[in-house]
């Protein structure tokens, strides 16, 4: 162990330490990597996500969205008080004497704890960070303990449907701006599913169990589901049936007028507001030129926690060259709706302050990019350098140095070999290896002529260029590629 | 009370039961009859007055970023990113919690500070301390040689938060590392350089970046006589002298650390001192000095590093300063740290002792400490301060009363009268679709004062004005909400005209 004589007194410490700890363990342990249901990111995936992540921002940004950050961990008590029967899978923190935290489950309550800690009462807000959950991964199909989220919400009171309409543009546009393919975006109401219910004979007390029957929907057939509803959850063959009859149903506006007319369903309040409300939608959408994308969809039953009005989720259609690969079926890219209720929980006095949002699988995105990317063997630059400074000769350091500065100062990205006397071949191999495009050699004859050579690595040509003009002619070779 | 206290307890087990059910994958009935009983017992408790007993809240030590942080925020980062950028720099992202084994034993006295994960039966995980120990644990693990990479991201500290100073609990690290056997130098000598181009971008006032290194103050304290025992007590004393005086320090040392008052004086013979290369040059034929190995190592080591930083321009701004003893707990060579100067207009404030803003240094046995074989990859790097950043950006934007915009919105979408909304719909997708920032007031009806208030309110530059008559003759009228000017531009041409307003450099709107 030659340079223990030079390590600090705490490593020392740590590093005897380690060692006196059985063999295997300490060896494994301490490599062993991270915990179960994480992962790091390495550059190549990074530059992906930070890609798909610049779509998404850019489009909230271009809706007018303030930015908001808030900490990774909250009351303990803020967050049980929320998630009910979800409460397990958050991740505690240890009680350190101090006030008892949790790591964050989502972006949404802490943006509710943040109205009302403020007394705002309006704020259209988008909010990108990472929220960890305790639930078993199951990582082939993207699911992590700790993933990204990309919330954008609109809270206030205002004239409907306006800001739910916004909402699903938005998903639009940022679907449509990630080159995903094809994809359609179910839209659903609360009062519409809590309506159907009620008017067919649903008993109030299996409203939650029937719901998640009817959400897998989208992945078995109506007999397979109605099936389950008879048979595993006690209800009633006719009932079944009469659901059948609604939730098999999706379409566009023509479906909503359809229900207006539905003998039973038009007798329900609850179901007509809902009903009138995804008219008004379905004419916002119609002037936002994005009908085509959306589809009324009865089945769409899911993640009704603390949804109070319009619900709508954005799945990708595979297209038909696709279904030669393995399906993805990543379930949905985007979610979202309408939560009025959620706010006023926090609040003291109770105050409403209506919300509408949506999120971005940005995970289950990335995911699908990188499969991608993968079947087609696409290779990623992790830098963005544009000029590699190179010295055929030895004793060139110096010079390096100085130009180098040059092209920092000028702003230019650049990078040179950490040698003193590197061998040429080898630093243009780094550049190919590293899709450098540009090559600045200063060796003894440039230096003699006043001129530095600029090298395309692609075309591998050669020009020399004065050197007071180097800056300037490096400028524009990369403003012309 | 006992009641109420009692039905909570069953109303708890319940739910339990309740959840146990699912996870055990029982039958569908059974868990709908147990969550009924549980509807029941809730029902029974009443309305929920516990419901609002929090206290609304972030937990000590921490803050949310309001839209106007945020803005700062990204502006900082931004010209951070961009200077990493430009020297070649990968980027990377570790998970926010490692394995608890893997912190351990990595910060010594600091270890009390992190915050772990309860057990929850599964792996026992801590909170991160900072990015350097998931770093080195990321070379480990993918058997890395060399890297040059960025991170930047939280870390989590239970420290005795002084949130006016900008110390809190959870808060922002930037590091930027060169990972790597090279020539000697050369990346320590870019580190810096990146230090100074960042700060000189920030334009945050002048700032000056000391150097030293491990070995001179090791080897200095070995031949003024201090007791190996006392290296770490002494060290942190030393590191007091940028914020109190010589005798302060001496007293410190003497009184309180019992070194023997000789010892005490010769180090004040050498750490008071500060300079340029030229200091360099003069320790190297310092009689005493130049009998110890490590020191000459170190000041050798130093001599070729200003070589670079001239070559590389920043000579100016560094300052070889002996009484740089701060954060030595894993470094072995080169240590820096800038730090702001202070402006006759700040004399006022705390001493400048505060004003650190970016540090770093080598560290060349850390990753070895991970590699099952003990294999060494050495190591420099630098971390940029970002929170003490962002509040002097703050203060300094306050100071000149700029205003800082929260959104970047570049049109408002307006109408001058009634029954508008669908036209307005329909102009605000138009402008979308084309990549420009508009927004819409969420009113079907608003007035038109509101709505030019909104955009002084928000720092918007443009309206589009939708108004009957315009629409009957194809126009709308576009309004600088700076100048109050409106020209009429054809409905057609209203995308271009407004790319050509905004794309310039400074908004001529």
């Amino acid at each position: 162990m030659p340079q223990l004589g030079l390590l600090p007194k705490r490593a020392w410490a740590a590093l005897f330490s380690q060692l006196l700890r059985p063999p295997p363990s300490a060896c494994t342990q301490a490599v062993r990597g991270h915990s179960q249901g994480t992962r790091d990111f390495s550059p190549q995936q990074m530059v992906v996500r930070e890609k798909i992540l610049d779509v998404v921002v850019s489009c909230f940004k271009r809706h007018g969205a303030q930015g908001l950050d808030t900490p990774a961990f909250e009351l303990k008590e803020m967050l049980t008080e929320n998630y009910g029967e979800n409460s397990g899978l958050i991740y505690d923190l240890k009680d350190q004497g101090g006030e008892l935290l949790s790591l964050r489950y989502d972006l949404t309550v802490p943006f509710a704890r943040y109205l009302a800690m403020n007394k705002l009462k309006k704020m259209k807000r988008y909010h990108v960070g990472k929220v960890w959950r305790r639930e078993s991964p199951a990582i082939v199909q993207g699911r992590y303990r700790e993933f990204c989220q990309c919330d954008f919400d609109i809270a206030g009171q205002f004239d409907p449907m306006i800001p739910d309409a916004e909402c699903l543009k938005i998903i639009c546009e940022i679907l449509s701006g990630l080159q995903l393919g094809n994809f359609l975006i179910k839209v659903n109401d609360r009062r519409i599913i809590d309506g159907v219910f009620a008017v067919c004979g649903v008993p109030e007390s299996k409203f939650r169990v029937i719901c998640s029957s009817i959400d897998k929907l989208d992945k078995m057939p109506w007999t397979d589901v109605r099936h389950e509803m008879v048979t595993k959850k006690g209800l009633a063959p006719e009932v079944a049936d009469r659901i059948g009859d609604y939730v098999q149903c999706h379409g566009g506006v023509s479906l909503v007028e359809q229900l207006f007319q539905d003998p039973r369903l038009s007798q329900n309040k609850q179901a007509l507001e809902g009903l009138r409300d995804l008219k008004l939608l379905f004419e916002y959408l119609t002037l936002f030129g994005i009908t085509d994308k959306i589809s009324f969809d009865l089945s769409l039953a899911r993640g009704l926690d603390y949804y109070t009005g319009v619900i709508y989720e954005a799945v990708l259609l595979q297209t038909p060259a696709q279904a030669e690969e393995e399906p993805l079926n990543v379930g949905s890219v985007a979610a979202g709706g309408r939560y009025d209720e959620l706010v006023a929980m926090f609040d003291p006095k109770g105050h409403k302050v209506p919300c509408v949002g949506l999120s971005i699988g940005v995970e289950r995105i990335f995911y699908i990019v990188e499969q991608r990317m993968k079947a087609l063997g696409e290779k990623i630059r992790a830098t963005e350098t544009q000029v590699f400074v190179a010295t055929p000769q030895k004793n060139f350091l110096q010079e390096r140095l100085k130009l180098i500065a040059e092209l920092w100062d000028a702003g230019i990205k650049a990078e040179m070999p950490y040698k003193n006397n590197p061998k040429l071949l080898s630093q243009l191999h780094y550049c190919e290896n590293t899709g450098i495009p540009l090559v600045v050699i200063i060796g003894e004859q440039e230096l003699k002529e006043g001129v530095v050579k600029i090298r395309s690595v692609a075309s591998r040509g050669e020009v020399a260029v004065k050197r007071e003009d180097l800056v300037t002619e490096i400028q524009k070779r990369l403003s012309e590629s | 009370m006992a009641d109420r206290a009692a039905l909570e307890e069953l109303v708890r087990l319940q739910g339990e039961r309740v959840r146990g059910l699912k996870q055990q994958k029982a039958s569908a009935e059974q868990i709908e009859e147990e969550v009924a009983k549980l509807l029941k017992l809730k029902a029974q408790l009443g309305p929920d007055e516990s419901k609002h007993k929090f206290v609304l809240k972030t937990p000590k030590g921490t803050r949310d970023y309001s839209p106007r942080q945020m803005a700062v925020r990204e502006k900082v980062f931004d010209v951070i990113i961009r200077c990493f950028k430009r020297h070649g720099a990968e980027v990377i992202d570790t998970p926010v919690f490692e394995l608890k084994e893997t912190l351990t034993g990595k910060y010594g006295e600091d270890s009390k500070l992190i915050y772990d994960l309860k057990d929850q039966g599964g792996e026992l995980l801590s909170l991160r301390y900072d990015l350097t120990v998931p770093f080195a644990r990321y070379l480990a693990m993918n058997k890395l040689t060399n890297i040059k990479r960025y991170h930047i991201a939280k870390v989590y500290r239970r420290d005795n938060p002084a949130m006016t100073r900008g110390r809190y609990r959870e808060f922002y690290q930037c590091d930027f590392d060169i990972a790597g056997q090279f020539d000697p130098m050369i990346p320590d000598a870019e580190c810096l350089k990146i230090m100074c181009e960042i700060l000189s971008s920030l334009q945050i006032g002048d700032f000056l970046v000391k150097v030293n290194d491990r070995r001179i103050l090791d080897g200095m304290f070995a031949i003024c006589g201090v007791p190996d025992s006392k290296f770490r007590t002494i060290c942190s004393s030393v590191d007091k002298l940028d914020k109190v005086s010589w005798e302060e320090v001496k007293n410190e040392m003497v009184g309180e650390k019992g070194l023997a008052p000789e010892v005490a004086d010769r180090i004040g013979d050498y750490v008071q001192q500060h300079g340029g290369v030229s200091l360099v040059e003069q320790l190297l034929q310092d009689p005493k000095l130049s009998q110890n190995k490590q020191a000459m190592e170190g000041l050798g080591d130093l001599k070729l590093l200003f070589e670079y930083l001239t070559l590389f321009g920043v000579n100016d701004k560094i300052s070889f300063d002996l009484s740089l003893a701060r954060g030595l707990d894993y470094y072995t060579g080169v240590i820096y740290e800038a730090v702001l100067l202070q402006t006759p207009a700040q004399a006022g404030d705390e001493p400048s002792g505060v004003g650190s803003v970016a540090a770093g240094g080598r560290y060349d046995g850390l990753v070895g400490m991970f590699d099952p074989r003990g294999r060494k990859v050495p190591c420099v790097g630098l971390s940029i301060g970002v929170e003490r950043i962002f509040s002097i950006v703050e203060q300094r934007l306050e100071a000149l009363e700029e205003k800082v915009r929260t959104t970047e919105t570049q049109v408002l979408v307006a109408s001058a009268q009634k029954k508008l909304l669908e036209e307005r719909l329909k102009l605000v997708s138009e402008l979308w679709d084309a990549g420009i920032k508009a927004e819409l007031l969420y009113k079907k009806n608003p007035k038109l004062l509101n709505q030019l208030q909104y955009c002084e309110e928000a720092g918007i530059p443009l309206v589009a004005i939708i108004g009957e008559q315009e629409l009957k003759d194809g126009v709308i009228k576009l309004r600088s909400v700076a100048s109050r000017e409106e020209v009429d531009v054809r409905r057609e041409d209203l995308v271009e005209e407004i790319k050509r307003r905004t794309d310039q450099p400074h908004c001529i709107c």
